[in-house]
């Protein structure tokens, strides 16, 4: 139902969409579920190799193809309407923007590559919703930097072999990397796999001890703050692609199932909440892409855009995959069915990162709306 | 649209305002220069007042005028602009097509005399008779939510020419001349105290055969164009983030903070209700036409009057009381509200029922967007003498 028809775009939609049927059907879904690292890193070299999913940001020279923010959330989406296991937010919008935004030429050069070809997985840690001083610490040992602390839900910390962490240097921010990109056990580092809600994305706790990292930006407050918008945006076309797909199984269904000797669909009840969840979904893909497009073409009003994109997304998808189950009836709450996963996936893909409350308030911040006087001692 | 389009139309209406500047002509005289110039509906045919151009490039044309300084007097004349230009535009024939001129120029205002009180969201099932005499028809009926009936000089009437054909069948399109004998306009004064519509009694209404837009009996398909063209958003300039509605929210809220009445749980509401006119706003640029534009509609009259009754609750004990009741007649119809908070409030009340009905809408969204089935239909295939009315 996209009316997005930037040439290209309609073209990866295509291709992303036959690749994830091939490689990443339910089943698939399943299996990577009971699996350690919940990723089949095969599929993802192929992507990247195949389709260039994970060089869409990249530069030409470095490897990648530097489509753009638009096309990347094409693949988003659709990845969110595979429910497709694979290391996308981590790697491609989390780290990907980070580097990007907050790192130099050189740093680029040496990083990026690896991510393009699907060669690295690459997770990004940091402290609070948007990087903050916390209990992430950075400090100078000798000649080397080492980092203290904690990063709590880290997307894909427990397998990434590129870990890219914010951490504080007296009272700024500075961007580190730990880890060589090869695997190869880090000293003085713990991770701790986390068993998520969402079984189709790892979230692992991150504990450093004097680890030994490599400092790669500096005063990175605000680049990171711009990377997580990028980042963001693209979380909610991943929402935007999984409210699409449970709307279409919720009208299929109402379509198929016979009670009363009609198909439900044709009960007021059932299409009057199938109608809504449409203008909801369409409600949301506008918000999407105007947000997708802005990073591209107008990048300094892309905080006000992403904001009201992600609060959008987050409580349309949680509300349709909510209404999905409720249209399948008894099916649609058994392990079996696949209404959960997206239910799942929408909850906790509205907790991360930025909620809708939490994008709601920096909306009215940034549009300068006051904050309440009752904080203040207002007499309400 | 071609960037081509776009460039040509632009060059237009530049040497089109070297010709005739704004303010050296009336705004009436102004507009009929437009029309004569092709610039009044872009989309329609040369001597129709338009270029024969996309219609995605009129609000780029209303933008340019608006920003030479041309006032925007759409409201005055909506339901002829609106509703009336497309479909005469569709299906009148050279006579008709005359009408044009005067109607842009905002020397004859419109209105449209379709609903009745016993033909609501069954529309098809209107009553109101046109009988065939001769040479005239003999109209005898009755019409309601009539917005611009007191200042009208023409109507668009639908009317039963034949009640033994199933509803759809035997219906009969008009223009009507609302100076005819018989027409007779009353107010209708609604919850906000004033009379916004009005109802209009046709009693022995002579109408010309002449007066028949398309062809007898094929009043519902013409209808189609007109109904077509009322649930897309009203054409102009389009709105900017933040405009409208929600700037008195946004201003309410301020006004609640100064106070010291209002906390973090109303700056949330608020942002709510941000996000749903900024996503209408957003998807209006992307679908205004067709099933998908309904949406727009639907998210509107549902956030326009929680708009205004979150104004209500921040106002305090002051939103207990009314600027007043009085009935007037305005001559302007603003269905998005503005003015007293409560008056604002009173008349969002009825945008998720007038242009269709939420529920009616939500089902043209099922069936014509999801392909869900239709809804069972007591009245199909009989002739309309014989359904059960209300």
């Amino acid at each position: 139902m996209s009316q997005h028809s930037d040439d290209g775009a309609d073209e990866l939609r295509k291709v992303t969409r036959d690749f994830l049927a091939k490689k990443c059907p339910e089943t698939t879904v399943r299996e990577l579920m009971d699996t350690k690292g919940g990723v089949d890193r095969e599929v993802w070299t192929q992507a990247a190799a195949q389709l260039g999913i994970a060089g869409l940001l990249v530069p030409e020279d470095l490897g990648g193809s530097g489509a753009g923010m638009v096309q990347l959330g094409v693949v988003f989406e659709e990845a969110g309407r595979a429910l497709w296991c694979a290391p996308l937010l981590s790697t491609c919008a989390l780290a990907t923007c980070a580097v990007l935004c907050a790192a130099d030429r050189a740093v680029h050069a040496e990083l990026l590559p690896a991510i393009a070809a699907g060669a690295v997985v690459a997770a990004l840690a940091w402290n609070g919703v948007r990087p903050s001083l916390g209990s992430l610490q950075a400090r100078r040992r000798g000649e080397q930097w080492v980092v203290d602390g904690t990063s709590g839900y880290v997307v894909d910390g427990g397998t990434a072999e590129q870990l890219l962490v914010c951490a504080g240097v007296n009272d700024r921010l500075d961007l580190f990397v730990v880890g060589s990109g090869t695997g190869t056990p880090v000293a003085g580092l713990e991770r701790n796999g986390l068993v998520t809600m969402d079984s189709t994305r790892r979230l692992a706790q991150l504990n450093f001890h004097a680890t030994p990292a490599r400092r790669i930006a500096t005063n990175v407050g605000e680049s990171l703050d711009r990377a997580l918008d990028r980042a963001e945006a693209l979380l909610a076309a991943e929402q935007l692609g999984g409210a699409t797909r449970v709307l279409e199984m919720a009208v299929d269904y109402a379509q198929a199932r016979i009670q009363f000797g009609r198909p439900i669909g044709s009960f007021q009840a059932i299409k009057h909440k199938l109608a809504e969840m449409l203008m909801a979904v369409e409600l949301a893909r506008a918000s999407v892409e105007h947000a997708l497009v802005t990073a591209e073409t107008e990048p300094a009003l892309l905080p006000v855009a992403l904001s009201h994109a992600r609060a959008v997304a987050s409580e349309t998808y949680v509300r349709v995959a909510g209404d999905n189950v409720q249209v399948h009836g008894g099916i649609g709450f058994t392990w079996d069915h696949p209404a959960h996963l997206y239910l799942k996936r929408a909850k906790s893909s509205q907790l991360m990162l930025g909620s809708p409350k939490w994008h709601r308030s920096r909306l009215a911040d940034l549009l300068g709306i006051p904050g309440d006087t009752a904080a203040a001692g207002g007499r309400r | 649209m071609s960037a081509d389009q776009r460039a040509v139309l632009a060059g237009a209406i530049d040497e089109f305002l070297d010709r005739n500047p704004v303010a050296a002509l009336t705004d009436l005289a102004f507009r009929e220069c437009r029309f004569d110039a092709g610039l009044a509906f872009v989309s329609f045919r040369p001597g129709c007042g338009g270029l024969g151009l996309d219609p995605a490039l009129q609000p780029f044309v209303e933008e340019r005028f608006l920003a030479a300084g041309a006032p925007d007097t759409r409201m005055r004349n909506i339901v002829g602009l609106g509703l009336a230009a497309p479909t005469l535009h569709a299906h009148g024939d050279a006579e008709q097509l005359k009408l044009l001129r005067p109607l842009y120029s905002g020397e004859h205002v419109w209105c449209q005399l379709f609903s009745e009180p016993g033909a609501g969201s069954d529309l098809a099932s209107l009553a109101t008779r046109a009988q065939d005499v001769g040479d005239d028809y003999v109209v005898n009926g009755q019409k309601v939510w009539t917005s611009y009936g007191h200042v009208a000089r023409w109507g668009l009437l639908l009317a039963r020419t034949d009640p033994e054909q199933p509803k759809h069948d035997g219906l009969t399109y008009f223009v009507l001349d609302m100076r005819t004998p018989g027409v007779e306009v009353r107010g209708l004064r609604q919850m906000t105290g004033e009379s916004g519509f009005n109802e209009v009694f046709l009693t022995d209404v002579r109408v010309p055969k002449a007066s028949v837009l398309g062809s007898p009996g094929l009043g519902w398909r013409i209808a189609m164009t007109t109904l077509m063209n009322e649930r897309i958003a009203p054409a102009g300039r389009p709105a900017a983030m933040g405009e409208g509605p929600i700037a008195e929210a946004i201003a309410t809220y301020e006004r609640a903070v100064h106070g010291g009445a209002a906390d973090a749980a109303d700056r949330d509401r608020l942002m709510r209700l941000w996000g749903g006119v900024e996503a209408a706003r957003l998807m209006s640029r992307r679908a205004s036409a067709g099933p998908l534009g309904s949406i727009v509609k639907l998210q509107l009259a549902e956030t326009v009057r929680a708009v205004y009754e979150y104004c209500l609750d921040l106002e305090g004990p002051s939103a207990l009381l009314i600027d007043d009741y009085t009935d007037h007649h305005p001559d302007v119809v603003t269905p998005l509200g503005g003015g007293h908070p409560g008056k604002a409030y009173l008349r969002a009340i009825a945008n998720s029922i007038e242009g269709g009905t939420s529920e009616v809408l939500k089902n043209v969204l099922a069936e014509r967007v999801l392909g869900l089935p239709g809804e069972p239909r007591s009245d199909r295939d009989v002739p309309w003498s014989r359904i059960r009315r209300s």
